[in-house]
């Protein structure tokens, strides 16, 4: 794939911020800074940005309950990200979301989800209005291994299989559902072999290879768009940090197998094919990460400072 | 005006509305080849398969369909068969239609209406006959409609797809060939108010949906006694017009409240409540219910006819608030 260098160094800057984000989020939550609950997407960077490259503002996009990703990969403000974390005004859910709600209808997300499974119905929803009104429109549906277990994955895989309707299905393999390992809730091995049942195509990729992921997201994009249906990507990656909080998930998960995960950082080795094709500097690399980290800790204090929603606020926006 | 039956009113609506408004759509299972009860009959032909759209038998698809459909901008009338199957996909309701709004901090519309026949009366036994609408009332950011008569039932879908919200719109199975005069034009019967279905003086029924004519039937028959009831059909379950019932309750001093489902934890149960709290020093009689017992609803005809509220019950509830009377 061609693609220009601006969008490879934005592409790079986009996940990095993800990184630092998070990193960000966590301080917070062991500070006890932000309450509830956060589901880290550390590790998994090169799948949001990797897809989201691969489709425009207006497309739509549903995440899940790890959403930050997807929000900072489509175009999310970290200081409105922060703020929502902070249960502020300024969040974009004015605060009555959260970190497991966090999403920006203007940015054409369908939602951060809290429960499992449940966005990929919803993401055919906004591709079936795409195909309606005749727009050139694609839905990215965001969904984990643990989800491909519920029925709803399966009902909108299907009636976007008959209906042939622009989605992209874009599986995080992170080879855990929650806490339990893929080969103890699923008999496949390969997700994207579900497709099968569907009569359309479905491709595994290196979930930790940003480009390898935005090639078959674009080509998955392009058939979505063309009018030739859906598709299932599935990208094997792995979260640093636990299903859920601050915790690295030792518990469950064998430290050679953590090791090896991160040996193949997605963040590195992006940085390293960059410099390699002289798409980038080691310097000018070095700026970006600064530059990201000044923005985050900028986010942060923006956030902090946001004043918070008062009672009056509690009865509004239950019905338009 | 003239007279049509409750089916064809509803069928009516729907293809004004999708005549007036290109955005709206219409799915669900067979809808389109086979509509089951008839109600979405005529619609294929007249609007094609892309905005009548048969779908897998798969409701947590046919709803989330509509969920990002309608945040995508389009206004979706999704049908679930049965309401005893809208179960099988209470997700996408509680938790994705009601909340996505409140949760994303006022940016999602979601204009959604889901159509779904209800009640007993035909042997279709536990899983095709029941009125679930007190669990729809439970859940802030739904609206809930349940039309009686063919008129209500034309204004009240033709208000419920121009509203902003998720709509629930309860068509029970026994209205369906009710026949009443409607008038050929557009109009709206506005969510949220109630009716006065039979003006009375001694007490007043509250009854929704196939309950308001088994209330009426009641009202003749008590009038024959010498009591005059008052009839209120609430309409909309959700929105609830109290100020419409207080001030009949206000006027009758007497309250016996209606409907098919179960009465435990029913919408009789926050009516009763919500009279006792704003009204008590007017009521010289307990709120009393006639509702169903807390029992699956049963196949065979002579259990059946056990299990649902009727006129009979209602009349004699009613009487035993009369003779009450001081």
């Amino acid at each position: 794939m061609d693609i220009p260098r601006e969008k490879l160094i934005e592409m790079y800057e986009r996940m990095v911020t993800i990184r630092q984000f998070e990193e960000g989020a966590a301080g917070l939550m062991r500070d006890g800074r932000i309450k509830g609950m956060v589901h880290l997407y550390a590790g998994e960077e090169a799948v949001a940005v990797g897809a989201c490259f691969a489709v425009g503002k207006e497309d739509y996009i549903a995440s899940t309950h790890r959403g930050h990703g997807h929000l900072i990969a489509k175009g999310g403000d970290p200081k409105n990200m922060y703020a929502e974390l902070f249960g502020g005004q300024d969040g974009y859910c004015h605060g009555k979301g959260g970190s497991v709600h966090i999403a920006d209808l203007d940015l054409g997300i369908l939602g951060a989800n809290g429960i499992v499974g449940a966005g990929p119905p919803i993401a055919v929803g906004a591709a079936f209005a795409a195909q309606y009104k005749g727009e050139r429109g694609v839905s990215l549906c965001f969904f984990g291994d643990g989800a491909t277990n519920q029925g709803t994955v399966h009902e909108a895989l299907n009636l976007a299989a008959i209906l042939k309707l622009p989605v992209v299905f874009i599986c995080e393999n992170n080879l855990y559902g929650e806490w339990t390992r893929q080969d103890r809730h699923q008999t496949v091995k390969d997700i994207a072999e579900r497709a099968k049942a569907y009569a359309i195509p479905g491709i595994t990729v290196d979930g930790m290879d940003v480009m390898a992921v935005h090639e078959a997201v674009s080509e998955a994009v392009e058939r979505a768009r063309r009018g030739d249906g859906p598709s299932l990507v599935e990208c094997k990656t792995y979260r640093y940090f636990d299903h859920q909080g601050v915790g690295d998930g030792a518990a469950d998960r064998a430290a050679e197998e953590m090791e090896e995960w991160r040996a193949r950082d997605a963040i590195v080795r992006f940085r390293r094919h960059l410099v390699q094709t002289e798409a980038l500097t080691e310097a000018e690399a070095e700026d970006i990460d600064r530059r990201v980290a000044a923005r985050i800790e900028e986010a942060i204090a923006f956030a902090a400072a946001s004043p918070l929603p008062t009672e009056e606020d509690l009865l509004t926006d239950v019905y338009a | 005006m003239r007279p049509i039956i409750y089916l064809m009113a509803i069928n009516e609506a729907l293809q004004q509305e999708m005549e007036r408004d290109s955005t709206i759509f219409v799915a669900g299972e067979d809808v389109g080849q086979h509509p089951p009860f008839g109600v979405t009959m005529g619609l294929l032909p007249r609007f094609g398969p892309q905005r009548v759209v048969d779908t897998p038998i798969s409701e947590s698809a046919i709803l989330g369909l509509a969920v990002g459909a309608a945040a995508a901008g389009l206004r979706p009338v999704v049908e679930i068969m049965f309401m005893d199957f809208l179960f099988v996909a209470f997700d996408q309701v509680i938790n994705q239609m009601a909340k996505m709004r409140y949760m994303f901090g006022g940016k999602a519309k979601l204009p959604i209406v889901v159509r779904s026949p209800c009640g007993g009366g035909y042997s279709l036994a536990a899983q095709h006959s029941q009125s679930l609408e007190a669990m729809l009332c439970h859940i802030p950011g739904l609206k809930v409609v349940m039309p009686a008569t063919p008129y209500d039932a034309k204004g009240l879908l033709t208000a419920a797809i121009r509203d902003d919200n998720p709509v629930f719109f309860l068509e029970h199975k026994k209205c369906y060939t009710v026949a009443g005069d409607v008038p050929q034009e557009q109009y709206e019967v506005p969510l949220g108010v109630a009716e006065v279905k039979r003006p009375g003086s001694d007490v007043t029924i509250v009854a929704t949906s196939y309950m308001v004519h088994e209330a009426l039937q009641a009202a003749d028959e008590l009038a024959k006694r010498g009591i005059e009831a008052e009839v209120i059909d609430p309409r909309t379950l959700l929105p609830l017009d109290m100020e419409a019932i207080l001030t009949s309750v206000r006027k009758t001093h007497r309250v016996v409240i209606v409907h098919e489902a179960v009465e435990f934890c029913g919408v009789g149960a926050e009516i009763a409540a919500q009279v006792a709290e704003a009204a008590f020093d007017a009521l010289e009689a307990p709120p009393l219910r006639v509702a169903a017992p807390f029992c699956p609803v049963p196949f065979s005809p002579p259990l059946e006819e056990a299990y649902l509220p009727n006129a009979q019950k209602i009349t004699d509830t009613v009487l035993s608030v009369a003779q009450a009377k001081t």
